[in-house]
């Protein structure tokens, strides 16, 4: 395969992940400025996501204060912000036409539909209907695509490289989000959780659809060490860190037993899967998160370097 | 001959049905007009389905939009066909020997059978290519010949496009179409099959390989996706089960050309190129170009790549040279011309020109680098303005313009809003040399949709038709 389509198809992969997850995170932040608390809280819940996305200039600049609306507005539907989940799903579609003749009709199809619809989508139009609609909508759009990639693909090396844009994104965002909202919603050690935190914790759970794995994994209430483990170091949550990595060293071992990417792929995987929860958090799971998102890029790095002469 | 002295098709000179057409008129006599109609529907549906759109030239909006497609078939008898492939397969034959000639001894040249000044000046011709030895002698491996038709056995050729034709996926899809929409009518015909083109560009193309590679590695190579053409090239490469490659794709390095895979760089040994000579390396040709290959032609020049078509072929569909094709048929094949060329005055010839200047009102001038239809008057059709602004052209610049006769285009019908009339159609056969030199049976019947309009250019509203050769 030629090493430009294979990029082509990892970066579609890649850009509908990151549209999913970032309707991921508008859906929890939205879930908890429902919750009675004092502004200055529920301001900055908000300032997560811009955090996430980048171009906090580039938003103050054009859409003034930090609202639910505003911040809605630039990150999922603004076609200027070159990161908004319109942007994504566009940019998605366009390596996904580059490209076509290695995708099955289905997947093409599925994508040039999201682009069709989301394009005709205003923001008054979203206001009217109702902010989680269009959540739901990006959550749906993409399991379809996965679904479709899953149904139709031949295994071969299309599917390889859309499922390793697949997951090396899922880490990423997995492990960003969970910093940024680490600093937000953990208490300070002194004062004991009150009510509404455990409400974020659950609203957080929900942002990596791990609300009901919670529930059945560990009995009783939320706890902040929990769910950093569920989230970091179960294999068995699909958008856990180990789980994406384990995904991406298996897929690289697979393509290629041999390659340097593919033993950094094993490394990282073998750190994530022999830490400790307790040790993760004495030291600093923001910086320990912050290091998994650095070498996951450099993975990112070496994969188009090798696989796509890049 | 039916209305204005025109030759149509099926009604022929007005008395029977044409032998060609006996059993689609009994079929159509069957079927109540509104299912044509419904037919016609159903075929855009599949079309904008399937994306075969194209982007029109000089459009400010850039949409793509599609060909209109007309759901009635386009017969010919298997007669007709042998005189068109035979006449067609015996040009590309002349062709490719005068290219051959040309770029080596030139003694069609010394002969004085051909002015030398009008190939050694002109701008299609590339000195480039002087001396480059190509497997088989094949220049031009894939043909599009423009062939018009004027009476029961009277053709002539508008143009033989020997650069990188376009179009042959229109003639697949039509098919593709035709026989999901009326298959009751391909058991009461026996057509020509068509859809195997891909096979034949695939073995022809093999075919050229640089010596002793006996599994070669084939790619077509195409602008990108911003080409109006790129749905046809996505399309043969995927046919062909060939990786469909840009310039960024491929490197030259060591005196070979490779492409960059996700297993390392691959050695290509042929490509399919639709991209223009002007643009294929940008050390031998357009310096700016970045939709070529640094030193392509420099392998080519080595014979460790081939590339179809050649370098170098515009010289032999250039409007100029056209006129000397029949003399390259008797000079290289010792034949006689088997399809007529359509008398065509040079105006850079002063006598011509003069003449041309009188007889606007008769002719159809064609500006010498124009194509598409574009930079076209059509005598006939034209109002005196229209007139007026081209004489002042002409007068300009003489040596870029060519004249002809108005060809009394046959016509064939075709459905129009609902309704069967009378629509002039030419053919674009596709002749395909590897080891031997074969016209696929049918090609490409382009439409003018516009009531006594004669040009069929997709870009002039033209639109396409299937194009059936009956089997004996």
């Amino acid at each position: 395969m030629l090493g430009r389509t294979a990029n082509n198809i990892y970066w579609m992969a890649r850009y509908v992940e990151r549209a999913e997850n970032m309707a991921r995170l508008l859906a929890s932040t939205y879930h908890m400025s429902l919750l009675p608390a004092s502004d200055r809280n529920g301001i900055r819940q908000w300032e997560a996501p811009i955090d996430i996305v980048g171009g906090r200039e580039d938003f103050l600049a054009r859409h003034g204060e930090v609202s639910s609306g505003n911040v809605i507005h630039f990150v999922a539907l603004d076609p200027e912000n070159p990161n908004s989940i319109r942007s994504n799903i566009r940019r998605a579609r366009e390596n996904a036409r580059a490209t076509r003749q290695d995708l099955t009709s289905e997947v093409w199809e599925c994508l040039n539909q999201s682009y069709i619809e989301i394009e005709n989508l205003s923001y008054p139009k979203v206001v009217d209907q109702g902010f989680p609609e269009i959540f739901d909508w990006v959550k749906e759009r993409s399991h379809l695509f996965r679904g479709a990639i899953y149904g139709t693909m031949r295994r071969g090396q299309s599917f390889t490289f859309c499922r390793l844009g697949t997951f090396i994104e899922r880490a990423d965002n997995t492990a960003r989000l969970l910093a940024v909202k680490w600093t937000l919603l953990t208490p300070n050690s002194t004062k004991p959780m009150a009510a509404e935190d455990y409400y974020r914790w659950g609203s957080l759970l929900r942002a990596f659809a791990a609300f009901k794995a919670y529930r059945e994994v560990y009995s009783g209430i939320i706890e902040p060490r929990k769910v950093a483990e569920l989230l970091v170091l179960r294999a068995d949550m699909p958008r856990s860190l180990t789980a994406c990595i384990g995904e991406v060293a298996r897929i690289l071992v697979n393509l290629r037993r041999d390659a340097p990417c593919t033993r950094l792929a094993e490394q990282i995987h073998a750190r994530v899967r022999h830490s400790r929860i307790d040790s993760i958090l004495r030291s600093d799971i923001r910086r320990y998160l912050n290091d998994f998102v650095v070498r996951n890029n450099e993975l990112h790095g070496r994969i188009g370097h090798e696989f796509m002469m890049v | 001959m039916t209305r204005d002295g025109f030759f149509d098709e099926m009604n022929g000179d007005g008395g029977d049905i044409r032998r060609a057409y006996q059993t689609y008129c009994e079929w159509l006599r069957s079927v109540p007009p509104e299912r044509l109609a419904e037919k016609h529907q159903q075929a855009d549906i599949l079309f904008r389905r399937l994306g075969i759109t194209f982007a029109v030239h000089g459009d400010d909006d850039g949409v793509e939009r599609l060909i209109p497609f007309d759901v009635i078939p386009r017969i010919l008898d298997p007669d007709e066909w042998r005189t068109v492939a035979t006449g067609v397969s015996q040009r590309v034959r002349a062709i490719n020997a005068f290219l051959d000639d040309i770029y080596h001894e030139q003694e069609i040249l010394k002969a004085g059978r051909i002015p030398a000044t009008l190939v050694l000046n002109n701008p299609a011709f590339r000195p480039e290519a002087l001396g480059l030895d190509v497997p088989r002698r094949v220049y031009v491996h894939v043909a599009g010949i423009d062939v018009v038709r004027v009476g029961p056995d009277e053709f002539y050729v508008l143009e033989d496009n020997c650069r990188v034709p376009s179009g042959v996926s229109y003639m697949l899809e039509n098919r593709e179409t035709m026989m999901r929409l009326f298959p009751e009518l391909f058991s009461r015909h026996r057509v020509a099959p068509v859809n195997h083109y891909p096979e034949v560009l695939l073995r022809t193309l093999r075919a050229v390989a640089p010596p002793g590679v006996s599994d070669p590695t084939i790619v077509v190579l195409t602008p990108g996706h911003f080409n109006s053409a790129y749905f046809e090239h996505a399309f043969l490469a995927r046919e062909m089960g060939v990786e469909l490659v840009e310039g960024q794709d491929l490197f030259v390095d060591d005196n070979t050309v490779f492409m960059r895979t996700t297993e390392g760089p691959q050695r290509v040994h042929v490509i399919y190129r639709r991209i223009d000579d002007d643009f294929i390396d940008p050390l031998a040709f357009n310096a700016n170009s970045t939709l070529g290959v640094s030193g392509l032609l420099s392998v080519a020049r080595n014979g460790r790549v081939a590339l179809a078509n050649a370098v170098g072929t515009g010289i032999a569909d250039d409007k100029a040279v056209y006129v000397y094709v029949p003399e390259m048929i008797s000079y290289y094949l010792g034949e006689k011309p088997i399809l007529n060329n359509v008398p065509t005055y040079a105006l850079r010839n002063p006598d011509d020109c003069a003449y041309v200047l009188d007889h606007l009102e008769e002719l159809v001038v064609k500006e010498v680098a124009g194509a598409g239809g574009y930079g076209m008057l059509v005598g006939p059709f034209s109002t005196a303005d229209q007139r007026s602004a081209f004489r002042a052209k002409i007068l300009a610049n003489p040596e870029g313009f060519i004249a002809q006769p108005t060809l009394k285009l046959s016509t064939c019908p075709t459905l129009v809003a609902g309704e069967m009339v009378s629509r002039h159609v030419d053919l674009r056969p596709y002749v395909l040399t590897g080891e031997t030199t074969t016209a696929v049976p049918g090609g490409l019947t382009r439409v003018a949709l516009r009531e006594g309009s004669l040009v069929v250019n997709s870009s002039q509203g033209g639109g396409t038709k299937d194009t059936w050769i009956l089997e004996g």
